[in-house]
């Protein structure tokens, strides 16, 4: 994928890039947005990490001691919230932001007002969530957060959802929104912006799969906003979508619900895939291996990811002939997600291989997300899964796939592409210390949930049983100093902000491929205003 | 008139603003429900006011955002390949809006062809049936819910077959403007796009006065899931209808300022389509909830 006219400056630069507050407030450049979305995501993943950890200071010891259980329940949900849609989603939009027009060799995203609108919006839908969050912490009176668990299910967020569960279909409608916008952006960008002789199948899989996840999250954002909206009626205006006495059942709104879910669990993750197909060939130095059936793996999952749904409701109870179809579809995604894990392994097979961050972090991935995968295998077994529903080996299962699994290779892209954004290498020592503990600290605060899990113990609840005190202890210790280590990656995402470090070179890693290692580091304001060509 | 650069605009303050005028209008909107509907709410400042202002303040900055566009369109800062992504971004969108109606009409079926057997006793809802609702019989449209309330359906061929007449005609007169637009025949584009706005007012008053009956005869939003689906339904088209409207109707005043020309006509097309898809809604909604 080499090219003719590709290191180019911007010579022809004729509106200078603007400073200051204005810089970052009314952009419209994908790179500033790029970086506003991953600042963003990565404050949120340090405030739902708060959450998280007094999640696992109560959980400590048996017993109570630090919050009630009320508040206790609306930590539970936020966290997850803020999470799936503050830090992971925000974040693979950042990095889709910054480096597909730089992969693809276009000007910019295809429409850079939208874009920013698509930014702006998160901050407010958030600061609307958080508030309820700190009013139930701080405020008069004490009104709850929402408290009904991250995937608001009815009547837990109809009829007994507290006064802020409005506010909260408000802001999951502005997330909506966003995501909506933010995904037309990157197909529009994908299918009109590719530089002359840049063919689909030419593409770097990054952009391939966030093709498809741009697709994913237009077909079911939608879907949500349908069902938190049949909430909002239901709550206020005399509907009865999820009541069965006027007709409806409760049950409808998780079918509604998981339809959107569980693409949006492939919305998490799809990105990660194409960063980790960029960073395995770069430091095995080798071309990926199976790339044509990557992509269709991909394609694959994506359209599973459809018919899956009502494995999440198993035990809710379906007719024999609907859960024998969801649980064969489940475990079929199996197959193209074996494709690629055997394809990671292939490329780096007989390569030259050397163990710099962002594949210390891409292995590590490949590694823990194949454990998720694999505990996702035993949930999708439908008899199994009525023993382990609701248990903590289903925490696991989720959190190798999100934590180990999607934030992982989000930190081996950051570690990746640092160099290109900022223009200076990010400390190998700070880097270090973060992967290591980070690796060893994330196994032992998510590996020992799945004994507790298999053992009974339920997730959600304040307390537990005194036969899961041991486990649970070391848990939160693992959490801890999982929570700390992520400190570690402030300092080095803020020493690169402030140009500490060594220079980057245009292309730092050596074994890689693609035009955005054409431009020099850090990359500049506008690149690819002529287009490049494509051999 | 198009130039072959792509045009990446200066920065903008609109989608900081546009993202106020939201997060108000949410606040407000959520607050103002609650004051309204709820007993132990008292009406303040945060509620009908802040929805009210948020939402002027919206329109007004979308109203300059879309003005700078146009802007740049008549000034011929649009390449065909900016074009191209207005038109590709279009139709994505309008995929979106599918699937927001797909969630309504899955609801729907999901309510005729499983929820109300079951709560009949079909299948594994025998005990259901037995403890909690014995006396419920299955049937659609659901006139009689678990609770007893009692409702009226609403028949297709009175109001509803007269609108979809008029939505269908409205189809094929937006056509004719099309084709004017195209072989520049202004007059005839001119008479056939007003003919489709105000075919588009036709069908929304009709559609107010049918909620009226609709409410006189006890088919109300709170009678059960049937009038649950069909005001949500209806009531989501009669937004988008709206909105279809004002959208043909902006765009006509925009031929009358000579905007457009037949290769610079994004926006025209951009509501023309909005306006079939609007209308292929309406058929489904046509057989799915007033006919069948």
């Amino acid at each position: 994928m080499s090219t003719a006219a590709a290191t180019h400056d911007d010579h022809h630069d004729h509106h200078h890039a603007p400073t200051g507050l204005k810089r970052w407030l009314f952009s419209t450049n994908h790179k500033d947005i790029g970086t506003l979305y991953l600042w963003f995501s990565f404050a949120m993943f340090l405030v739902g990490g708060f959450m998280a950890m007094v999640i696992r200071a109560e959980l400590l010891e048996p017993g109570m001691q630090f919050v009630d259980p009320e508040f206790f329940n609306q930590m539970t949900t936020v966290h997850g919230l803020v999470m799936v849609f503050g830090a992971v989603m925000p974040a693979t939009v950042g990095l889709a932001n910054w480096m597909i027009p730089l992969m693809i060799g276009a000007p910019d995203m295809a429409l850079p007002r939208m874009n920013n609108w698509s930014f702006w919006i998160l901050p407010f839908a958030f600061g609307i969530l958080i508030f309820a969050v700190l009013m139930s912490a701080f405020g008069a009176g004490n009104p709850s957060a929402p408290n009904f668990g991250w995937t608001f299910y009815a009547p837990l967020s109809t009829k007994y959802g507290p006064a802020s569960t409005d506010l909260f279909i408000l802001s999951v409608h502005m997330m909506g929104i966003s995501s909506i916008m933010g995904a037309i952006n990157v197909v529009v960008t994908v299918f009109n912006m590719r530089a002359p002789g840049m063919t689909l199948m030419k593409m770097p899989l990054f952009v391939w799969t966030w093709l498809i996840t741009a697709f994913l999250l237009i077909a079911v954002i939608p879907v949500l906003a349908g069902a938190v909206t049949m909430m909002l009626t239901d709550r206020h205006f005399g509907t009865s979508f999820f009541d069965a006495a006027g007709g409806g059942d409760p049950v409808l709104f998780q079918h509604v619900f998981w339809f959107f879910g569980h693409p949006e669990v492939y919305i998490m993750i799809l990105p990660s895939f194409g960063i980790v197909s960029a960073i395995i060939p770069a430091f095995a130095r080798k071309p990926l291996f199976g790339y044509a059936s990557m992509v269709y793996a991909t394609a694959s999952i994506a359209l599973l990811s459809f018919v899956v749904w009502a494995h999440h409701m198993f035990t809710v109870g379906m007719p024999l002939a609907g859960t024998l179809f969801f649980m064969y579809m489940t475990m079929l995604i199996s197959v193209p997600t074996g494709v690629k894990v055997f394809n990671w392994v292939a490329t780096m097979w007989r390569g030259s291989l050397t163990f710099e961050l962002p594949m210390k972090w891409a292995i590590a991935f490949v590694i823990l997300f194949t454990c998720g995968g694999l505990s996702g295998l035993m949930l999708a077994i439908t008899p199994v899964d009525f023993q382990y529903h609701d248990t903590y080996f289903v925490v696991a299962h989720f959190h190798y796939v999100l934590v180990t699994g999607a934030i992982f290779s989000i930190f081996a892209a950051a570690y990746y592409w640092l160099p290109k954004w900022s223009g200076v290498m990010p400390s190998k020592l700070l880097g270090e210390l973060h992967f290591w503990n980070s690796l060893i600290s994330a196994n032992l605060l998510f590996f020992p949930m799945h004994f507790v899990g298999l053992a009974g113990m339920p997730r959600r609840y304040a307390d537990y049983a005194l036969q899961f005190a041991d486990y649970n202890f070391w848990i939160s210790i693992g959490g801890f100093w999982f929570g700390l280590s992520q400190v570690i990656f402030l300092i080095v995402a803020i020493r690169c902000a402030m140009k500490k470090g060594e220079p980057a070179p245009a292309k730092p890693w050596d074994g890689a491929e693609g035009l955005e290692w054409e431009v020099p580091s850090p990359a500049p304001f506008h690149t690819f205003d002529t287009p490049p060509v494509i051999k | 008139m198009a130039t072959d650069k792509y045009y990446v605009p200066e920065s903008s303050p609109w989608p900081l603003t546009a993202s106020i005028g939201l997060c108000m209008t949410a606040v407000g909107g959520a607050h103002f429900i609650q004051q309204s509907t709820m007993a132990d709410m008292a009406p303040s400042f945060s509620g009908k006011p802040l929805f009210f202002l948020g939402l002027a303040w919206l329109l007004v900055v979308l109203a300059l955002w879309w003005r700078d566009t146009i802007k740049e369109s008549v000034g011929g800062l649009h390449s065909n390949q900016l074009g191209g992504s207005y038109r590709q971004g279009m139709l994505w969108f309008i995929f979106s809006e599918v699937m927001f109606f797909a969630a309504f009409f899955g609801a729907m079926f999901y309510t005729r062809w499983l929820i109300i057997p079951w709560l009949s006793g079909e299948g594994s809802g025998a005990m259901t049936h037995e403890l909690l609702w014995p006396n419920f019989q299955a049937m659609w449209p659901l006139t009689e819910t678990p609770d007893g309330t009692t409702t009226t359906p609403m028949g297709a061929w009175g109001l509803p077959a007269i609108n979809t007449a008029i939505l269908l005609v409205s189809s094929v007169t937006l056509t004719i403007a099309h084709h004017a637009l195209l072989e520049g025949k202004r007059g005839t584009l001119i008479l056939f796009q007003a003919a489709t706005v105000v075919l588009g007012v036709i069908f929304l008053g009709l559609q107010a006065l049918e909620y009226v009956h609709a409410y006189d005869m006890g088919l109300t939003l709170d009678a059960g899931i049937y009038g649950s689906l069909f005001f949500l339904l209806t009531g989501f088209h009669g937004a988008h209808v709206t909105i279809g409207t004002i959208f043909l109707f902006i765009t006509l005043i925009r031929v009358l300022k000579g905007h457009f020309s037949e290769d610079n006509c994004f926006a025209w097309e951009a509501g023309a389509w909005y306006w079939h898809f609007v209308d292929v809604v309406w058929l489904f909604l046509f057989v799915t909830v007033y006919w069948l």
